[in-house]
């Protein structure tokens, strides 16, 4: 498994262990507990349902205390059956209600496909508009834990292909809180994918103040602050841009921190929403680094990272250095958990990539003008050899 | 008395089950029938034949239900509707399911049933604004409380299901009525919207109108049931099966579900045994799997003609009526003609509406792309001289490029039905009604 490399942005890094007060610390899944019974207490149309979720708490215990404080009208069980889960979820939303039903795990969601592509996707579409279905799907997502085969999927490409659906994943856990109450408030179905890795790592945050900007917003009728549709710096670098969403953020901060001790700087990029996908960030920090890679836990073919690719290429071509790479799973079923190490993109994979960059080339100076003189492949198409060798 | 109307298999339930709970919840032997298809009432203490009132206004839905499917037959013959999936043969079943349901309850239909829709109030011609092509539902659901059609089977029973928690969680005084047909009890969300609906003891009436053939497949390779309300019982509801071509039994057995519902009886299940008399749609080649002599024996089971006759002996019928029915049906008839002969030429900027609240960066790139593509197709092209981007929603009454759901900074919690709900769309079909 990839180093959990949590406190590496720059504002938690500068914080050096001193936190201020208000602060404190918390783990990604007492975050997402936080902005659930946050935003039940706020507003009296949130219910929460799912498999488990009730008594137990759900397998992760993120829904724990729920059923316990708002009731269960509000937090309850569900018969094991995914579709009845999504489709039960379409029509109380129809009926001015805000669902945020748990899935379990990535792959039993499956089930429930046709209810999401069919109807949670297409609902406000079909209707121009006059039902809306304001609900979050929560899917613990993703690899890295060691489960069994279905507890691991990386299912991001197939909600994001389907219009209509917005679809995020948090990597920290300041926007596991913020960016789940921003969910809940949307008037747009949300497929809210939850890196299963990254539910037991902790971080120092200012919980109170997270809380207060969001209760604020939901007061006065304001989006709620949370990243929907926006990436953030994770850390910033000048050499290379390393773009990663989700369980593959903590990965990419590690690479980038190996490679200063290279002598390398490179940018982490955090999607945080993957639809709709923020381009302008990704655009700025490329153009300014001229090389990029994309990083992503899910098969490489077809996927969200093949999308942010092409998309790159096709913006800002003319401040690229290399061709953008792309470091993600292999296109196998996920493997079983003594593979899984194998088959996750860890560091060293992201590290080899960004060798291959084409480093005796200098970056385009000119960015933002996207001048053709500043972009002819001609002038870099000197691929180096032995690069990976050399930093090894 | 001897009905044959379809499958009616005999059930053998064991003696010991005699008054029990197994035995509560089991339909009747063979479909209820209270008017025969000689047209004489047939007396069921269960179930009383409903008022005359009510089946003089349900007659003359039937009347209109059989000229709108054959008016819509003929627009697809004309190239005005891309397809239409008849219900003629089981306008009973479509008139009942909207007479059963008060103002506050929702009907929640499948492709087949634009005559219910219809009978809940709707035009006509927004109903089959599915079915023509320009958009892919033409009504305002909140309005009407009628759910948009829909096209995969049993998807819309969960729905249906989560309107009605969703109505219990609230309080509110909501029956909710979801149709579907006999294929659609062979999908996986057919079993978990009953199992959903009894477990959570919803107010949901669901109702199959058994026609016998899910396209082409009979029953008897959909399902070795006893019969379709039988699976009710497995779900811990009440299930009951009525002869589906007779308009007062639907009316009775529907009624009482919907009133048991409405008391917080639980959802429950109604089989309708029906036929369909004409092919899926006109894409269907309805010879090669069935034959003539069993379609002409369903002729003399018809709806229509059996409430007809019904009334004329009764006295509640008589010849002015009938004329001023028939005259009405024409006129609405009349009328989809005239709204379907004139061409729609939907914005094609309105493709970018109504995907998110707010479109997406990469939408509004896309309506660029579009809007150039627009500009250059020139005035005899197919996009229309306005390129706005805005969805010129062709209902009258709506404000154009109106958005009223998309109100993200609102504030508004989910959206009540009341706050989604549009009264200055303009009213219901007044012929219809």
């Amino acid at each position: 498994m990839a180093a959990n490399a949590t406190d590496t942005r720059p504002e938690a890094r500068d914080l050096d262990g001193e936190a201020p007060s208000g602060s404190e610390s918390l783990t990604f899944a007492k975050a997402l507990n936080a902005a659930l019974a946050d935003e039940m207490a706020a507003d009296a149309s949130v219910v929460v349902f799912g498999e488990d979720v009730g008594p137990l708490g759900g397998v992760f215990r993120i829904t724990d205390g729920l059923t316990a404080r708002f009731g269960t009208g509000r937090c309850f069980d569900t018969p094991l059956a995914e579709s009845g889960i999504m489709g039960m979820a379409v029509g109380m939303a129809m009926n001015g209600l805000r669902p945020v039903v748990e899935m379990q795990f990535d792959a039993f969601a499956y089930p429930a496909f046709e209810q999401v592509v069919s109807h949670v996707a297409k609902m406000s579409n079909r209707t121009r508009g006059k039902v809306k279905l304001p609900m979050v799907i929560r899917i613990p997502y993703a690899g890295g834990i060691g489960g069994v085969e279905h507890h691991c999927d990386s299912s991001e490409a197939y909600y994001a292909h389907t219009p209509g659906l917005t679809v995020v994943a948090p990597a920290t856990v300041a926007d596991a809180y913020s960016l789940l109450r921003a969910a809940i408030r949307l008037n747009d179905p949300v497929v809210f994918l939850e890196p299963k890795k990254l539910y037991w790592s902790k971080e120092t945050v200012d919980l109170a103040a997270l809380r207060q900007a969001a209760d604020e917003a939901v007061r006065t009728g304001r989006e709620v602050p949370g990243g929907i549709g926006t990436a953030a710096v994770a850390r910033t670098g000048t050499d290379a841009t390393l773009v990663a969403y989700g369980p593959s953020v903590s990965t990419a901060l590690a690479a980038a921190a190996a490679a200063e001790a290279e002598g390398r700087s490179l940018e982490v990029i955090d999607l945080r929403s993957i639809v709709p996908y923020d381009d302008a960030t990704v655009d700025e920090s490329v153009r300014r680094t001229g090389r990029a890679v994309v990083i992503a836990e899910a098969p490489g073919f077809a996927s969200v990272a093949a999308e942010i690719v092409a998309r790159i290429q096709e913006r800002c071509f003319h401040s690229l250095a290399a061709p953008v790479l792309r470091v993600t799973g292999f296109d196998v079923p996920y493997p079983a958990p003594k593979l899984e190490h194998w088959y996750l993109p860890g560091v060293d994979r992201i590290l080899d990539a960004v060798d291959e960059l084409q480093w005796d080339e200098p970056a385009a100076e000119n960015e933002g003008t996207g001048s053709m003189e500043a972009g002819s492949l001609e002038t870099r198409s000197s691929p180096r050899s032995g690069s990976s060798e050399a930093r090894r | 008395m001897t009905i044959s109307t379809g499958r009616t298999r005999q059930v053998d339930v064991p003696a010991e089950s005699g008054s029990g709970p197994v035995h509560a919840l089991l339909p009747s032997d063979v479909p209820v029938q209270l008017i025969d298809l000689d047209g004489k009432e047939h007396h069921d203490p269960r179930y009383p034949l409903p008022g005359s009132g009510m089946l003089q206004d349900a007659y003359a839905r039937l009347v209109a239900g059989r000229r709108i499917n054959d008016q819509a037959n003929a627009l697809v013959r004309q190239g005005r509707l891309a397809v239409y999936p008849s219900s003629h043969g089981q306008e009973a079943c479509q008139v009942a399911a909207a007479a059963v349901l008060q103002a506050q309850d929702w009907l929640f239909p499948t492709y087949r049933d634009s005559v219910a829709v219809m009978s809940r109030g709707v035009d006509p011609l927004q109903v089959l604004t599915l079915l023509r092509g320009d958009w892919h539902s033409g009504y305002d659901p909140y309005e009407y409380r009628v759910a948009p059609q829909a096209t995969p089977l049993a998807t819309q029973l969960l729905h249906a299901v989560g309107v009605a928690h969703a109505a219990k969680l609230k309080g509110e005084d909501t029956v909710v009525l979801a149709l579907c047909g006999d294929g659609a009890t062979s999908e996986g969300d057919f079993h978990e919207a009953l199992n959903f609906a009894a477990v959570f003891h919803v107010p949901v009436v669901f109702f199959i109108q058994n026609n016998e053939y899910a396209i082409s497949v009979p029953l008897k390779n959909q399902s070795v049931a006893p019969s379709l309300a039988h699976k009710a019982v497995g779900y811990g509801m009440p299930g009951e099966r009525v002869d589906g071509n007779d308009v007062a039994a639907l009316l009775s057995v529907l009624g009482a579900a919907v009133e048991r519902a409405r008391e917080g009886g639980g959802p429950s299940l109604v089989e309708a045994h029906t036929y369909r008399m004409q092919a899926h749609t006109n894409a269907d080649d309805a010879t090669r799997y069935r034959s003539a002599e069993e379609v002409q024996g369903w002729v003399s089971r018809d709806p229509v003609v059996r409430a007809r006759t019904y009334l004329r002996a009764a006295g509640l019928l008589d010849d002015e009526r009938e004329e001023a029915l028939a005259a009405e049906a024409e006129a609405l008839a009349a009328a989809m003609r005239e709204g379907l002969n004139t061409d729609v030429d939907p914005d094609p900027m309105a493709l970018f509406k109504h995907v998110y609240t707010r479109a997406t960066p990469q939408l509004d790139e896309q309506a660029e792309l579009l809007r150039g593509e627009i500009g250059r197709s020139g005035p005899s092209g197919d996009a229309p001289e306005n390129g706005e981007p805005e969805c010129s929603d062709s209902e009258p009454g709506r404000e154009p490029g109106g958005d009223p759901g998309g109100d993200p900074e609102s504030g508004e919690p989910g959206g009540s039905p009341a706050a989604n709900s549009h009264p200055e769309t303009p009213g219901t079909s007044s012929a219809q009604r």
